[in-house]
């Protein structure tokens, strides 16, 4: 019996960086199951951002040929907020080929699955794994509503809230400070009247990333993302934050909305879906331990997110395809143990993953203690510079800019402004040193 | 915008959601903890307003069945025994 309920590999969790293990292991000749709590892949999943193309090529090379992409993302735009005003900075480029994309996850997760399958992954939907199987101090399988499974190793890939990573403590619980809550609305609209409000053609799609104004205050960005007939509104607040200030996310995400220089990006649209996520914030210093005797944890549940990027799909995907490798190579010489496993940490290493993820270390801290000054009060004053700058009113300037820069210093005192240019500094110095 | 029309707001959002309801609670608060708790995070934090609690009854209500499966509550307050709904149940995003 114990032989039938035996496979090489069981991958725990059908989002980008499970799937990523999956294939590779299946590539390889190996036995892999792919068990998925939700109906289909990409079910439970949301997000506020996009798929980096040199990611998807590593796994998927012929992707453009058949997946599901929305948009390419042809434009970045930063938003500064002031309660009434706006200033943005948009990024354009024509290159032919495009960095990023934006999809839908129901779409997108199920189509990388298909491709899965089509290599030899056997996929189990329907399936939430409740505990992993801990014998002698090694992960040895799953245990399921229904039954247990056995294989050589197992790969966590269960998400942000990892309760498998937990229960064999490769990972304390989260602080509210590790995370952030994000919650978005799919908002309807005609792909034409996008086209127009984004200056875009329907290839061609628009990223957004705004600060400041009903967000400030807090550790929080808003952001904008163009499908091809609908566009995502949300919002990634600190949980922390949220707590503290006892603010209801939902209502943050409604002042955003009805922010006048957003309202008029989704004027019109029918909301589609309303959905809700929690994003790894922790970085690099929250990391989990990433591996243990047969088992190895991939993407969101190994919180490998680089949230000043809003890079977290590539992680995973690209850290799903280590874990992948390593298992292979963990089969060719037949050692399932730390040992072996500890090439996955190796590889994380080597690559921009946990680079980056070192080099940005300090970056949340930083500003999570400075989020009034850079997340609130100086994308208010530059939205009130560029209002005196345009404004025509019979008056002098020259008054208006003495009064201007007294108030930028009155409101602001210097120690404060001393505290925000250092910061600013270690900012600076932490990505570069 | 008052509280009371976002929230009515946010009902019709959920209201959109296709949701495969587990027969089960997933989310269990310790309801001895809710009496003691002066804050109640969890009526704030949860995106999808799943905890309310009655000051009259003393008692927290629990809408699983809106649940998005975040974990918000789970973080923000230590005393919920919070699981995932059962295999194939709770919300399905279409969309996002």
């Amino acid at each position: 019996m114990v032989s039938e309920n035996k496979t090489d590999v069981i991958v725990v969790g059908a989002g980008p960086a499970g799937v990523s293990a999956a294939v590779t292991i299946a590539r390889g000749g190996k036995k892999v199951i792919l068990v998925e709590r939700g109906n289909f892949a990409g079910a439970k999943n949301m997000y506020g951002g996009v798929i980096y193309e040199h990611a998807v090529k590593e796994l998927f090379p012929d992707f453009l040929e058949s997946a599901p992409v929305e948009r390419f993302v042809t434009s970045h735009s930063y938003m500064l907020l002031d309660d009434e005003q706006s200033t943005t900075i948009t990024y354009k480029n024509h290159k032919e080929m495009q960095n990023s994309f934006v999809a839908i996850r129901a779409k997108w997760d199920r189509w990388c699955v298909e491709q899965a399958v089509k290599d030899g992954v056997y996929f189990v939907p329907d399936t939430l794994v409740n505990k992993l199987i801990v014998e002698q101090g090694k992960v040895v399988g799953i245990k399921t509503d229904l039954e247990e499974y056995f294989a050589d190793i197992v790969i966590i890939a269960d998400g942000v809230n990892s309760l498998l990573a937990q229960q064999i403590g490769l990972r304390d619980e989260i602080k509210p400070k590790q995370t952030a809550l994000g919650v978005k609305e799919v908002i309807k609209l005609p792909e034409e009247v996008i086209n127009q409000r984004f200056g875009l053609n329907s290839k061609e799609g628009a990223a957004y990333e705004l600060v400041g104004g009903p967000l400030s205050g807090m550790l929080a960005l808003g952001f904008i993302y163009t499908n091809k007939n609908s566009v995502a509104v949300g919002i990634g607040a600190c949980l922390e934050d949220l707590k503290v200030q006892k603010i209801k996310p939902y209502e943050l995400l409604a002042k955003l909305k009805s922010h006048p220089s957003v309202a008029a990006l989704t004027e019109g649209g029918e909301l589609l879906e309303y959905s809700a996520h929690l994003i790894p914030e922790g970085g690099y210093n929250a990391m989990p331990k990433l591996y243990t005797d047969g088992a190895m944890v991939v993407g969101d549940a190994a919180m490998l997110v680089n949230n000043a990027h809003f890079e977290g799909t590539n992680m995973a995907m690209i850290s799903g395809k280590f874990a992948g490798e390593t298992a292979l190579e963990a089969f060719e010489k037949n050692d399932f143990s730390v040992n072996m496993l500890c090439l996955y940490r190796k590889k994380l290493e080597n690559s921009f993953i946990l680079k980056d993820l070192k080099t940005y270390r300090s970056v949340v801290d930083i500003l999570s203690t400075r989020t009034s000054s850079f997340l609130g009060y100086y994308p208010q004053k530059v939205c009130e510079f560029f209002d005196i700058f345009t404004t025509a009113d019979g008056i002098e300037k020259r008054g208006k800019f003495v009064k201007f820069t007294k108030d930028f210093f009155r409101k602001r005192s210097l120690a404060e402004l001393f505290k925000d240019g250092i910061s600013a500094i270690k900012l600076v110095f932490g990505v570069l040193k | 915008m008052t509280d009371k029309k976002v929230s009515e707001n946010l009902d019709d959002k959920l209201y959109k959601l296709k949701y495969k309801t587990d027969s089960e609670n997933h989310l269990v608060p310790d309801e001895s903890k809710c009496l003691q708790c002066v804050e109640k995070i969890c009526t704030i934090i949860c995106p999808a307003n799943v905890y309310n609690y009655n000051e009259t009854e003393k008692k927290m209500t629990v809408s699983y069945e809106k649940c998005l499966e975040c974990g918000a509550c789970r973080i923000a307050c230590r005393h919920i025994n919070w699981k995932y709904p059962r295999s194939g149940k709770g919300v399905v995003y279409k969309n996002s």
